[in-house]
């Protein structure tokens, strides 16, 4: 069957590979300073979509963000894979959006694309690391649900068999559609960029990311596929009440940077005076052996 | 009304452990706010088998969900009967275990009671909160705090509006205790078919299959653990010899486990297992804070890191400059030596 299959994907600063260079003075996070990147479990779950596309011809693959205008780039890093389309949610009114206000502008949006019988993302996000962005949009959609998903093994007369981890275990469940699936980081890796993909869309862009005067105007104008689609909280007619800071439920009442409380502690060499008398001091005061 | 909740998650008849941690805390959060505790149980076979492992820790009142659609867990069943069972409850709190079941379950209830929801907190208080734009105190809030950012910062998250306020937290961050105080003991069974519709059974698990932990990293009194510094696969493998020879269990950051050195099981910190050993050895572990809150309460820390100011020494009672490669050999050989 052919299946209308949706992927959300984040652009989220490299939050693991933190260094010095990315603390201001104060000690804040500077997060300019970070690269900007494809959420890594979100890859995971482009590839399970593509592999969907495949085993379904006729099926299409569309990438839904949302971000500042940069977060275009996602779009294209999705169709360089073999993505058909994107769509990216763009609105100061959705900027300081929780978890829940995410989920709500998300979902709006899958309404406004309609008829989705598949959306699927990563597990979470490397910025947040919450997993809760998936399940609020399948339960404002009441959409069937799968998380933790390995590998979509099939989908056979609108239903999908899924295998997924569990705690200490493995599970393997029938779902109909339509049906939001979350994916491990652990899921099979995301294919590479291809080459002629790269060369047909490394132009394509979001209008809020172009300069006022454009160079590439004509290009636009002669090949509309390069022009990404890009709403705002009106045009997927959003209430603006759900959406960012003003929709979301939970504020950050403080955060502080991280200052270990320091102890005193014993310095040592990894002589073997050093490592033996260590060991010595621990048998005495029975605190090994 | 306003009373505190915790979903008590189970396998079979069994109630997970982080569940019986979260009453221990759920029962301190309701004495300090003047109410009660009340606990929710869903699945199959329950009743008779998990009242006795539940009420023991200071539950007031206990809700027991006993049908067969409701093992083993899926969504939208077990999301129907919390959303039903709170809009007629009130709860102010509603704590679950940061496990599969919880991170799958939680956001589902949140989303449709437009409830915040705090992921992974390390730490959940009372406390009041003013804000900044409209200048409305709110008191007896609940602070649900966590690393966040790739856990450079620690972030205090309140819900002042929106009721209840969740949480969840990880297996092992909380200690279960026994109540030593009294409290009502009531267990009710709700008739499952007025909060679940058939609609909702839809999702089938046609294979489930756990298997028992195949180590006690949670309880361990002495805890190795290895980070990206270990250099390889085989670095890693080391930690499990040294581990042997000191009875052991072998732990793992995060950035051990993405390179795929160690199963992700043994993962230590915010998003993986919390440890409270005697020793925790770390070895070639930087000392990110998510990792830092997985094993903070360690009594002894040692750090062996070949940067003298690697994050983790700063909270090491014992720091050993030099490379694992070089020291954990050495601790092998001179424990073997001075042991006997």
């Amino acid at each position: 069957m052919k299946l209308k299959i949706v992927v959300l994907a984040k652009q989220v600063p490299d939050t693991r590979n933190v260094g010095k260079e990315a603390m201001t003075p104060e000690g804040t996070v500077n997060r300019a300073a970070l690269p900007a990147i494809f959420n890594p479990d979100d890859l995971n779950a482009l590839e399970q979509a593509l592999r969907l596309k495949e085993a379904n011809p006729g099926s299409t693959v569309g990438v839904l963000t949302m971000g500042p205008p940069r977060a275009g780039e996602i779009i294209r890093q999705g169709l360089y894979r073999g993505a058909d389309t994107g769509w990216l949610l763009t609105d100061r009114l959705f900027a300081g959006a929780d978890t829940l206000a995410t989920s709500y502008a998300l979902a709006t949006a899958i309404r406004k694309i309609g008829d989705v019988d598949v959306v699927i993302g990563g597990r979470q996000a490397i910025d947040g690391d919450t997993a809760q962005v998936g399940p609020q949009v399948a339960q404002k959609l009441g959409l069937n649900q799968v998380t933790y998903a390995e590998e979509i093994l099939g989908i056979t007369d609108g239903k999908a068999t899924i295998r997924r981890h569990i705690d200490g275990g493995v599970e393997t469940v029938e779902a109909p559609l339509p049906l939001l699936v979350t994916v491990n980081g652990s899921a099979a890796p995301c294919r590479p960029q291809h080459a002629k993909l790269v060369m047909k869309y490394k132009h394509a862009s979001c209008p809020l990311e172009r300069p006022a005067d454009d160079p590439r105007a004509e290009l636009y104008a002669q090949k509309p596929y390069l022009t990404l689609t890009q709403w705002s909280v009106a045009d997927i007619d959003g209430d603006t009440a759900q959406c960012g800071l003003a929709g979301s439920p939970t504020k950050v009442k403080s955060v502080v940077n991280i200052a270990f409380q320091a102890k005193e502690s014993k310095t040592l060499s990894a002589s073997d005076a050093d490592v033996e008398g260590l060991v010595k001091e621990l048998l005495a005061e029975k605190i090994i052996g | 009304m306003d009373n505190v909740f915790v979903y008590c998650e189970t396998e079979g008849a069994i109630v997970a452990e982080v569940s019986q941690e979260l009453l221990t805390k759920g029962r301190k959060l309701a004495d300090e706010l003047g109410v009660e505790l009340h606990a929710i149980a869903a699945g199959t076979g329950l009743k008779g088998q998990v009242e006795p492992q539940i009420l023991p820790y200071g539950v007031d009142k206990l809700f027991v969900f006993d049908d067969p659609v409701l093992f083993p867990y899926t969504s939208a069943p077990h999301t129907d009967i919390l959303v039903g069972l709170f809009r007629e409850e009130k709860p102010q709190i509603c704590l679950m275990g940061a496990t599969v079941i919880g991170r799958d379950l939680g956001p589902r209830v949140s989303s449709s009671l437009t409830s915040g929801l705090t992921a992974d907190c390390t730490q959940l208080e009372i406390g009041s909160y003013t804000d900044a734009r409209t200048g409305r105190e709110y008191k007896n809030l609940l602070y649900q705090i966590r690393p966040a950012f790739g856990g450079n910062i620690v972030a205090t998250i309140v819900n002042p509006e929106h009721r209840p306020q969740m949480a969840t937290v990880r297996s092992g961050v909380m200690q279960k205790a026994v109540y030593a105080g009294s409290a009502r003991g009531e267990v009710v069974y709700p008739e499952v078919g007025k909060y679940v519709s058939p609609e909702a059974c839809v999702v089938k698990v046609l294979d489930h299959h756990v298997e028992a932990a195949k180590h006690n990293l949670k309880g361990a009194s002495i805890v190795v653990a290895g980070g990206y510094g270990m250099g390889s696969k085989e670095g890693f493998d080391s930690l499990f010899e040294l581990a042997r020879v000191l009875h052991a269990e072998v732990g793992a950051s995060r950035a051990a486990v993405d390179a795929g050195w160690c199963e992700p099981d043994r993962q230590i910190g915010q998003t993986g297992v919390t440890v409270h050993p005697k020793v925790y050895i770390a070895c070639g572990i930087s000392g990110q804070i998510q990792h830092i809150a997985g094993m903070q309460d360690s009594k002894i820390i040692i750090s062996i890191n070949s940067d003298p100011d690697a994050p983790i020494n700063q909270i090491a009672d014992y720091v050993i400059t030099g490379t694992v490669e070089e020291v954990v050999p050495k601790l092998i050989k001179y424990y073997k030596k001075n042991s006997k």
